[in-house]
């Protein structure tokens, strides 16, 4: 059976006065249908700009210049605009990061929803409308037939969050791509928007690219996880396997830099420095600058090695003895 | 909702006192009618009986007062000149005021918003720089002169268009109307279309501002990753978010334009307020311009709050507020 979404070698890249931005620059990976894959790294790395390449909508001066995003076997990267119209919100749906800015202030929660479905369907307005209601409810929002009438505002941060997961499950598409929706919100409610999505996702079989820098948000959620760094992934493999055994000094450093693994007490481990400007890295490994593995080797570009079973690091110098506990 | 207007209404109710003590005192600094009244050679008798008739022996207070006992009874007082109530006269050249300010609203809309929303979607294209420079012109051109061109070109040299004058009207709810007939639309366009350019302007670049931000939203690009066409995105999403500071704007500059329509009624001999309130000062006619500029501090009163109460049935976060 082919994947829900295989992406291969896929290269957006922004053409700015100041030089072209590699925002994501030869990235591969895979979703299963059903499944569940984290796309992590810290900010800048271009998770973003490829949930945007996905669905046709990297902002100009960006445009998706090579590889190929293909989507339940068809390559989205040379599909027509209209096909892509017609896939967005009804096959592929996304989900972004701040809810107070991603529904319209100015129209009603109903027509927001009610074109959606409406944009995919020839259906009368009172169906749609009640498809909406149902979705609603689905998600968790007490009385959604008064609640449709609302305007956004009218709602908290977690209520419009959970209204922008309503309109990407109307159609229960095949892939969700969720961009951080869970990061601006508070954590109590980060867990349960959480829980509530992978279990509509897993009710409906869709698949589920969840975008974080948090990697203890993957955790519990993915089934893979890919890590990207400067545009590339650095390290990919099953979330079990790449949590308790990274193998990217990169991977090493986002884990020792989450709160809830760290023995109280302990210092946190930032990773040191910052991520390297797109517009100028040097060759090699992008990573040295940070990395306290780096030497010699590190100046020829590493390749996405298999290092054990199902998983990959792009490192000379890859974490494979044991981690002390 | 209710509380709001009767809020804003008591505000706007202050505001026109203060405004008719400002308006009735500057009026009478200005000069004294009845050098330009009475004639000269009257007698001192004379003068005084007509000063007294007028009710200008009063001091300023008394005058204030029984203008303000008047104004109450709908009387704002009698021309000088015209021996009419002033009122009168300035009711009957409303209607053109009206029309060619309504006209000249309509043209900047019909004119500036397609062209704004073209220059904001397509930013670099040569049309939209073309559209660009052009409504630096709209701002920077003196209007008697633009006026003067449209004159020369569109009546002198190739005689589509008639220069003067109202042309045929027609009656509708008794008044006189130049917009229902062929040729008076012939004669309001021109002078319209000199009214406009100002607006035409704004809203072009009001317009393009907005569509250029608009389109930079989260919730744009979310609409757009709900597979919305392109049409539903832009004249739904984005012009409804677009809407809201065109129409206070333009709304608002309805009252500038029919205050301010004195110099296009002039060029074009256009027999509205403007050209009788020219001539009032002329001739110190002290009632007519007191009620002329009266009736346009109300009518600034009157848009403000028409433009509030449209501003939150378009905005539903201020209709919210203003419920709280
Ligand atoms: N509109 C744009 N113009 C130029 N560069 C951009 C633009 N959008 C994104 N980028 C570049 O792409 C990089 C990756 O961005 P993004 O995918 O948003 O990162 P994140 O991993 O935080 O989601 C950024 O560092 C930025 O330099
Ligand atoms: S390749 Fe070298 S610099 Fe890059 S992560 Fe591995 S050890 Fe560090
Ligand atoms: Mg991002």
């Amino acid at each position: 059976m082919t994947a829900t979404l295989e992406v291969r070698d896929l290269r957006t890249h922004f053409f700015t006065r100041a030089g072209i931005v590699k925002a994501v620059d030869g990235v591969s990976f895979t979703v299963e249908r059903g499944k569940v894959l984290g796309l992590v790294g810290e900010s800048g790395s271009g998770k973003s700009v490829t949930g945007f390449s996905i669905i046709g909508l990297v902002d100009p001066p960006g445009r998706v210049t090579g590889g190929q995003i293909l989507f339940k076997g068809r390559d989205l990267a040379s599909a027509s605009e209209e096909e892509m119209r017609r896939l967005r919100g009804n096959r592929i749906a996304m989900i972004f990061q701040d809810p107070m800015m991603t529904l319209n202030p100015v129209l009603r929660v109903d027509t927001q929803m009610i074109e959606t479905v409406q944009a995919h369907q020839k259906v009368d307005r009172e169906t749609a409308r009640q498809r909406a209601r149902d979705t609603l409810g689905m998600v968790g929002i007490p009385s959604p037939d008064e609640r449709l009438k609302s305007y956004p505002h009218q709602f908290s941060g977690g209520m419009r969050q959970r209204v922008a997961i309503a309109i990407a499950l109307l159609h229960k598409p095949d892939l969700i791509i969720a961009d951080e929706p869970t990061t601006a919100l508070d954590v109590t409610i980060q867990g349960q928007i959480l829980a509530e999505v992978q279990k509509l996702a897993a009710q409906t079989g869709t698949s589920l690219i969840w975008i974080t820098h948090d990697l203890s948000v993957v955790a519990g959620l993915a089934d893979d996880v890919a890590v990207m760094y400067a545009g590339r992934v650095v390290e990919d493999g099953p979330v079990s396997q790449v949590l308790d055994a990274p193998l990217h000094p990169y991977t090493v450093g986002l884990i020792g830099s989450v709160p809830s693994r760290n023995k109280r007490g302990e210092k946190l481990r930032q990773i040191p420095g910052m991520t390297p400007s797109l517009l100028s890295l040097p060759p090699g490994c992008a990573f040295q600058s940070r990395c306290a593995r780096a030497d010699a080797a590190c100046r020829q570009d590493p390749d996405l090695f298999a290092l054990r079973e199902g998983q990959r690091a792009r490192c000379f110098h890859p974490h494979l003895e044991a981690i002390p506990a | 909702m209710t509380v709001y207007l009767l809020r804003r209404i008591l505000q706007s109710f202050m505001v026109l006192v203060a405004m008719s003590i400002i308006v009735f005192v500057g009026v009478y600094a200005v000069g004294d009618p009845v050098e330009i009244l009475i004639s000269p050679d009257a007698d001192q008798l004379e003068r005084e009986r007509a000063i007294r008739a007028l009710g200008l022996d009063l001091p300023l207070w008394e005058q204030y007062l029984v203008f303000v006992q008047r104004a109450l009874q709908g009387d704002l007082g009698r021309s000088f000149v015209f021996n009419e109530p002033a009122l009168q006269i300035i009711l009957q050249r409303m209607p053109a005021t009206l029309e060619l300010a309504f006209g000249s609203m309509f043209l900047s809309i019909l004119i500036g918003l397609p062209l704004g929303l073209y220059a904001g979607l397509k930013p670099d294209s040569v049309a939209s720089k073309t559209i660009m420079a052009g409504s630096i012109l709209g701002f920077s051109l003196p209007t008697f002169w633009v006026g003067l061109m449209l004159i020369m070109v569109f009546a002198v040299q190739l005689g589509w268009l008639p220069s003067t004058g109202r042309g045929e009207t027609a009656t509708l709810f008794g008044l006189q109307w130049s917009f229902l007939t062929a040729n008076g639309l012939a004669h309001i366009l021109m002078p319209a279309f000199n009214l406009a350019l100002f607006k035409i302007s704004l809203v072009i670049r009001l317009t393009r501002a907005g569509v250029r931000e608009t389109m930079l939203m989260d919730y744009v690009k979310f609409a757009r990753a709900k597979g919305l066409s392109q049409n539903r995105v832009i004249f739904v999403h984005v012009f409804k978010n677009i809407l809201i500071p065109v129409v206070t704007v333009v709304g608002l500059e309805l009252g500038s334009t029919i205050a301010f329509s004195v110099v296009t009624e002039s060029v074009f001999a256009w027999p509205g307020m403007g050209k009788l309130i020219i001539d009032s000062i002329n001739v110190l006619d002290r009632p007519v311009i007191v009620a002329y500029l009266m009736i346009i501090v109300l009518m600034f009163i009157v848009i403000n709050l028409v433009v509030d109460i449209l501003y939150s049935v378009l905005d539903p976060r201020v209709r919210l507020e203003a419920k709280a």
